[in-house]
């Protein structure tokens, strides 16, 4: 493979950051290309600031890199300046390894976490030099494959790739490898069928295995079926209503299942983190304690999506994060999950990190907490410096709101807390909410001021001008979730409730309301329960200029309102109509496990404002997760962490980021909860 | 107590800022388990000191680091510190190499404080061989060397020519000793004072194109080759590379100071 780098050289001395394309990272792989090893280019499409972080592209780089059978190397969105630096001196995208064109790799692998990234998707298929369009690809070109939270619901993208992987990617890697290698020999690897009727050696044959393949979905083998829709305000006369999604071919099944990870102990990947040579986000030691989670909040599609939970043994946390502190050199390390304080070994982890002289003087961070006021205890207890401020997630403004969503935080838990912070010299606190949700009545948004102002003045008790920090976003409907039925509040409903909080909090001094912009959430929608034929759309809005739209600097929702209208959809039609029971999703034929009916179930309990409990340390619910796929929750301990109050009735959940530090404790040891949970 | 390290800075490692290549000296001495002291304050961090920084982009065959220790920590024996380049080099990045290291206790400066002009090798895009070496010999000859700089949305117009300390044009294929170019064409060789203020290669760069009046000139490679201390008409560099041989006791120009 021939390197680019003369000629990528020249163009770094007129670009703003070089460092983005140079890699050189600790734990840079540059392995051996060989005509029997599949070559991946694993493609993040967004800045490397935003992507070099992320865990799964580099748990997917080391297990490729490790076979015999394949290498992997990376490759990142290049910001707009160095993009028409490349496009003007006619170099490809490139991998920052070996700096090889991407076209000369077999497999070119998206990692999908956003919606709005999907333009850029498009534009690094064109920027490789390959047509955007797969029915417009040969057996010459590489595949392109997608993966990650994002490919729930790939039909978006269905006209541009050709295969989409569901759930974990650990092993599905290998057994997409394994189908391309034996594909180039003209076959299929051991016990895997060979589609009947084609070519051995067709672009069709390949796509006919690798949809045989466990959570691999091939768009091309599937057929979608619209039927004419009722008329509707807003929708133009090529709107037609999805009516099924059915496979092409005798051997594709016509359901596909995500692929889950049943031991995580089984897979103590990254073992070699990179780390780079400029700032990233993260910028930090991650160790990845559990997977999946039961808190059950039905706006949260990763919550949904990843069940079961499957922790990691916590003597393997300890030795990961030990070696990973000494490998790396950071003094920081993140214990990762959706919910880490549930991890059911957090305190004697915790603890055995900051004991550990071999991890020296290490900070832990907990990305998300509890919204309670023993685990802000905790934390005061232990921590030594950099503080900065602290996060909680009550999501929603009212105990009726957060019933809704279950969010099952109760105004005394979230008191409780923050009256912990600031009389334990937190002097800045940072609440998420959401806007925009089922049911929601101004009387709920306007809680979400109540609460803030509140907070301010526990503030005062303690400090002479405390902050708070109100940051609200404008919510997104998502597939596989209890909410996939309700209608996305309209850019002008979002605005306005955000006038509404903007009104109200003038005047209250300490209280900074931050928001979202309402028309990222209306593109967002767009794409978040799209079919098929949003394809177009996202098309045109690449073809228009319209990248990096998850940048405000870049955004610009015209372009997505243009092009739906040239492509004869509404928003209306596509994003604010609330979906019916027997409402056909673009994504049926596609599973991550939960049953449609508990979904609809939850939909239902959350009009009628009942919350559900955490179902690990309580009955089953039969979501499908674990029954599906002979898994069940795995967790160290049979009883909830202390200090949490699953099991009581009332749940102290919180999913938001919150950037506690935990540094050594010095004679001192770790005290239970200064107020009661 | 402290470690004066002198550095490398080649090839693609020269695209990170100076932020960003203190955040590896952090991470490697950590790494190397070296007892660096940290900051007070709120935010604690490792205490390195560096000299004026790099420019992103340019090379560098003469970088320094003061690595302050922990409050307490001996001396270490000199077989310790002359091994330390050998322990630190496969846990640095390809192009950061250290080549002098050397241990000091008392009292001397900063770096920030001490240093007083560098040496620098440019080559320059955009004017033909010709033309530059005209515009070198104007330059060097001119009363002041106006260049402008945008400062807050303002522009300032200074003159530059106070902290040329010299500049002449190298003649073609002329090899620099140490440089880091194969083949280096036609350069410009220039030390650049510290003060009244650091004169950035860039800026040399815009006031030779303007001495001839040719437009779109910039700087195509750049490399620090020395970093100098002048004091009472005598001049040394921070540390001197004495190769890092076994044990060598490494002599150093700080002995000069009183």
């Amino acid at each position: 493979m021939e390197s680019l780098w003369p000629r990528i050289e020249p163009l770094l001395a007129r670009v703003t950051k070089p460092a983005r394309y140079i890699g050189g990272e600790l734990g840079a792989q540059h392995p051996d290309h060989h005509p029997d090893r599949v070559a991946w280019l694993l493609v993040y499409p967004d800045t490397y600031e935003i992507g070099l972080p992320n865990q799964g592209l580099q748990i997917l780089y080391e297990i490729l890199n490790e076979r015999s059978d394949a290498v992997a190397e990376r490759a990142y969105a290049p910001w707009l300046d160095m993009e028409a630096a490349m496009r003007h001196a006619g170099v490809p995208l490139f991998s920052i390894e070996r700096c090889g064109a991407a076209a000369e790799f077999d497999v070119l692998a998206f990692n999908l976490s956003a919606e709005l990234v999907y333009t850029n998707v498009l534009n690094l298929i064109d920027l490789a030099g390959l047509p955007v369009r797969a029915a417009q690809r040969d057996a010459r070109h590489p595949l392109v494959i997608v993966g990650g939270h994002g490919a729930f619901n790939p039909e978006p993208l269905a006209d541009f790739v050709d295969a989409a992987v569901l759930g974990d990617g650990e092993e599905a890697v290998g057994e997409i490898t394994a189908v391309v290698a034996a594909w180039r020999q003209g076959t299929t690897p051991p016990g895997v069928t060979a589609p009947e009727g084609v070519d051995p050696r067709s672009r069709q044959a390949l796509l006919r295995t690798l949809a045989t393949v466990p959570g691999v979905y091939v768009p091309w083998c599937y057929e979608p079926e619209y039927v004419a829709g009722p008329p509707l305000p807003g929708a133009g006369p090529a709107v037609g209503r999805l009516a099924a999604t059915r496979p092409r071919f005798p051997e594709t099944p016509s359901q596909v299942e995500k692929r889950t990870v049943a031991d995580l102990g089984a897979w103590p990947y990254p073992k070699r983190q990179l780390v780079p040579l400029i700032e990233v986000v993260h910028d930090r030691l991650n160790v990845e304690v559990f997977r999946g989670c039961t808190r059950g909040c039905r706006f949260c599609q990763a919550g949904m999506v990843t069940r079961p939970v499957r922790e990691r043994p916590a003597a393997q946390v300890r030795t990961m994060v030990a070696a990973g502190l000494a490998r790396t050199g950071y003094d920081e390390v993140a214990l990762t999950s959706l919910s880490t304080a549930d991890y059911s070994g957090i305190e004697e982890t915790v603890t055995a990190v900051m004991d550990d002289p071999d991890c020296g003087r290490v900070s832990v961070s907990l990305p998300s907490l509890r919204v309670d006021a023993f685990t802000v205890g905790t934390a005061a207890q232990i921590q030594r410096a950099r503080r900065t401020g602290l996060t909680f997630a009550p999501e929603g403004g009212t105990w009726r709101m957060r019933q809704v969503i279950n969010k099952l935080i109760t105004e005394a838990d979230l008191y409780a807390a923050v009256e912990a912070a600031f009389s334990q010299g937190w002097r800045k606190v940072k609440l998420y909410f959401l806007t925009g949700l089922p049911t929601e009545t101004d009387e709920d948004t306007l809680g979400i001021v109540r609460l803030a102002a509140t907070c301010v003045e526990i503030g005062r008790r303690h400090h002479r001008s405390p902050t708070v920090t109100a940051s609200v976003g404008g919510f997104v409907p998502k597939p596989h979730t209890p909410f996939q039925w309700f209608g996305q509040n309209t850019v002008d409903e979002l605005t306005r409730k955000i006038h509404l909080l903007r009104d109200a909090a003038r005047g209250v001094r300490g209280l900074d309301l931050r928001w979202h912009d309402p028309r990222a959430s209306a593109a967002e929608g767009i794409v978040s329960r799209g079919d098929r034929r949003i394809g177009n759309v996202i098309e045109r809005v690449w073809r228009s200029g319209g990248t990096f739209q998850e940048w405000s600097e870049c955004f610009d929702l015209d372009r997505w309102l243009e092009a739906l209208a040239a492509e004869g959809l509404s928003l209306e039609d596509t994003v604010h109509r609330h979906r019916t029971q027997d409402e056909v999703f673009p994504w049926d034929h596609l599973s991550a496990g939960l049953h449609r009916d508990f979904l609809y179930q939850d939909w239902r309990d959350a009009l009628d404002e009942v919350g559900l409990e955490d179902c690990r340390w309580t009955p089953c619910y039969d979501c499908g997760a674990c029954t599906g796929y002979g898994i069940e929750h795995v967790v160290a301990s049979a009883v909830p962490p202390a200090g949490g109050s699953q099991g009581t009735g009332q749940d102290l959940a919180s999913g938001g980021a919150v950037p506690v530090r935990f540094l050594e404790v010095r004679g001192r040891p770790v005290a239970a909860g200064t107020t009661g949970g | 107590m402290r470690f004066r390290l002198r550095y490398t800075k080649l090839g693609k490692v020269r695209f990170i800022g100076q932020r960003d290549v203190a955040r590896v000296w952090e991470r490697t001495l950590r790494r190397a388990g070296v007892p660096v002291a940290y900051t007070e304050g709120f935010s604690p961090r490792t205490k390195l000191g560096f000299g004026l920084a790099l420019p992103t982009g340019a090379e560098s065959l003469a970088e320094y680091v003061d690595v302050y220790l922990e409050p307490g920590s001996p001396k270490p024996p000199t077989g310790e510190v002359a091994s330390l380049g050998g322990t630190l080099a496969p846990l640095l990045p390809e192009g950061i190499d250290v080549t002098a290291a050397l241990a000091i206790d008392g009292p001397v400066g900063s770096l920030q404080e001490e240093i007083t002009s560098c040496s620098w090798l440019l080559s320059v895009d955009g004017l033909d061989a010709s033309t530059l070496v005209r515009s070198v010999e104007t330059a060097a000859t001119a009363a002041e060397l106006p260049v402008t700089r945008e400062r807050k949305g303002r522009i300032h117009e200074d003159d530059i020519r106070p902290s040329i300390r010299s500049l002449e044009v190298l003649p073609d294929g002329a090899v620099v000793a140490g440089g880091p170019w194969g083949s280096p064409g036609t350069v410009v060789v220039a030390e650049l004072a510290t003060r009244p203020r650091g004169v950035r290669p860039a800026e040399l760069v815009s006031a030779l194109a303007a001495v001839v009046g040719a437009d779109g000139a910039g700087v195509a490679r750049v490399c620090r080759t020395q970093q100098w201390i002048e004091r009472d008409g005598a001049r040394w560099e921070p540390l001197a590379v004495r190769g890092l041989q076994g044990g060598d006791v490494f002599e150093h120009a700080l002995e000069r100071v009183p």
